[in-house]
């Protein structure tokens, strides 16, 4: 077995008792990488030599941070120092930009010692569900390669899943880190918003994204969101609330609290499989002290049309910044700056980005803007109290992750409603702002890992460790690996 | 269904020049993406408030002082892909 394999805390453990070292633990991700990465395709940028130099001068003892020494993958919209940082769109790759600055979640990891060892692959500008509008092509799920695994942290999950890193980052807009750590069986969380920051992180939409881990069980989890939460000046919607210690809590339990089940969650369309599982799932929770009652999320199914009102039209206004002047793809001759402009973005800009811009651009012109933007609001508004009401009765909310385990490479290639539609589990938690887990919950006859999500109220992290913990100790879901 | 008409309006106001193909498809999915939105007009928002953030944070003040010393100014020029002199980025003409 590879040191890869190992979690956070099993290779600190190893680490303080000098039964290996740092740099030994960077050396067998950097082989598992070229062993298994040709073959999935989760690493878009490898770091390796700066990584091994970064991993001899770590000095670790008992005092060191749990994350010291520690390597891991980021996805590529991570601001790096001079890292190349492409968004795995054409319009940054073209010119290999490599920021001139850390993200704030960068430096965090790097002032407790972790070593980043590369950048892994996303749908371009973390738009899509499947990394198949990445400029990179698709990465493949570990489980079974002619499927997708998933996104847009799509690297960042099959990375975990496949052992190329000990953990790694992800962003979640709609769904993009549960839903991939639920198709290749790791698990993700999404904070609740302002949770993290997201100074140095290309924005996608500013009034839904959040940055969090992806890992191997749910302790990594809360051992990274320990080192990475918190109020950041570089981000104005950062909070002050103080960051728990996660790691020290998890063992709580879950007797005696209330386990929600929303039932506009289980309906027509859902996997019959995906279904048995996570009422199996719902059966631990049961076995392990908790009540289980029915919920009522009503406005549930206007959360994707919500969701793509409001996300492509703060798109538009994101986007904008990628004009060729600053950063990123150029043309020459132009004949005026605004041909300029047309050029750079018309060449640099893939299908989806396009396709997501033009919808924003219509939802926030002149005359469409109280009918689109401002109705898409106020739906945010009644799907946000439809949790509000729910978390009055029940202390956390269980459901699938996806409808379905992965889809197969090309399956929603034209038709990008069916597309969206992937996120129909994962969106109505982004319209409240509140935090969601995604732990592995058993497998499709096919092999396919199949996930469950964890909610709850805004700054509930340390809750959702706990149930998480508890799950995860009463089943081996999330032990199993992929033969690769 | 969008006009082609619309299509390239909107494209314009995107700086975004597409082919002919590129249109026709544009036109062909926007359509479908906007008939699915259009679903959120059935419900009824009268008395609802817009929501544009949802932790209730309020403006996050800071004293207007210089606290990030990681990269210079030329090292943020050095990005771009234009000709720098005098520590300006020189842009295409805007008139043309």
């Amino acid at each position: 077995m590879s040191l890869s394999s190992l979690t956070i805390s099993e290779a600190g453990k190893k680490l303080r008792a000098k039964e290996i070292s740092s740099a030994d633990l960077v050396q067998a991700c950097i082989d598992r990488i070229e062993k298994v990465d040709g073959a999935i395709n989760a690493v878009v940028y490898k770091n390796f030599d700066r990584a091994l130099e970064e991993a001899k001068k770590t000095k670790i003892d008992t005092k060191s941070s749990p994350l010291a020494g520690i390597p891991y993958l980021t996805k590529d919209v991570y601001s790096e120092h001079g890292v190349p940082t492409t968004a795995c769109s054409n319009i940054l790759r073209n010119k290999t930009y490599a920021p001139a600055f850390d993200a704030t979640t960068i430096k965090r990891l790097k002032n407790v010692g972790a070593i980043s060892i590369g950048k892994v692959n996303t749908d371009e500008f973390t738009m899509g569900a499947s990394t198949e509008t990445s400029c990179y092509g698709v990465t493949k799920n570990p489980w079974d390669i002619t499927r997708v695994a998933g996104g847009s942290s799509g690297g960042s999950a099959a990375a975990v899943a496949a052992d190329e890193c000990i953990f790694s980052l992800g962003t979640d807009t709609g769904g993009s880190i549960r839903q991939p750590a639920g198709f290749v069986g790791c698990t993700g969380i999404r904070p609740t918003y302002g949770r993290t920051s997201r100074y140095g992180v290309m924005s996608m939409a500013s009034s839904l994204d959040t940055i969090g881990p992806l890992a191997k069980n749910v302790e990594d989890l809360a051992l990274v969101m320990e080192a990475i939460s918190g109020h950041d000046t570089f981000d104005g919607t950062t909070s002050k609330e103080a960051v728990p210690a996660y790691s020290k809590t998890l063992s709580k339990g879950i007797k005696g609290l209330t386990v929600g089940l929303p039932k506009e969650y289980f309906i027509k369309g859902i996997d019959p499989e995906v279904e048995a599982a996570v009422r199996e799932a719902v059966k631990v929770f049961e076995s392990l002290g908790a009540k289980v009652k029915e919920v009522t999320l009503p406005h549930t199914k206007y959360a994707v049309a919500t969701y793509y009102i409001l996300s492509p039209s703060e798109v538009s206004s994101n986007m904008a910044r990628y004009d060729g002047i600053r950063f990123g793809h150029t043309v020459e001759k132009p004949a005026n700056l605004i041909d300029y402009y047309e050029r750079v973005r018309s060449e640099g800009f893939g299908k989806e980005v396009k396709r997501r811009i033009m919808i924003g651009t219509y939802a926030l012109s002149a005359g469409y803007f109280d009918a689109y933007y401002r109705q898409a609001q106020k739906v945010r508004t009644l799907i946000a109290q439809d949790f509000t009401k729910a978390f009055k009765d029940v202390d956390m909310i269980v459901s699938p992750v996806s409808p379905t385990p992965a889809f197969t490479i090309g399956a929603h290639a034209n038709d990008p409603v069916a597309m969206y539609l992937e996120d129909v589990f994962t969106i109505p938690q982004v319209m409240a702002g509140i935090p969601a887990l995604a732990v592995p919950c058993g497998f499709s006859k096919n092999t396919l890992p199949i996930a469950l999500q964890i909610a709850g109220p805004q700054w509930s992290e340390e809750l959702l460790f706990q149930a998480g913990y508890a799950y995860e100790q009463a089943t081996d879901w999330h032990t199993k690996k992929p033969s690769l | 269904m969008l006009s082609l008409e619309e299509v390239r309006h909107i494209a314009k106001l995107a700086r975004l020049t597409l082919s002919a193909e590129e249109e026709v498809a544009m036109q062909k999915e926007l359509s479908s993406i906007l008939t699915y939105v259009d679903q959120l007009k059935e419900v009824d928002t009268s008395n609802v408030e817009a929501t544009a953030q949802v932790t209730g944070s309020t403006n996050a003040f800071r004293d207007d002082v210089v606290i990030e010393k990681e990269s210079t100014p030329d090292e943020l020029l050095a990005v771009s892909p234009l000709k720098i002199i005098d520590h300006q980025i020189v842009v295409p003409s805007a008139h043309g």
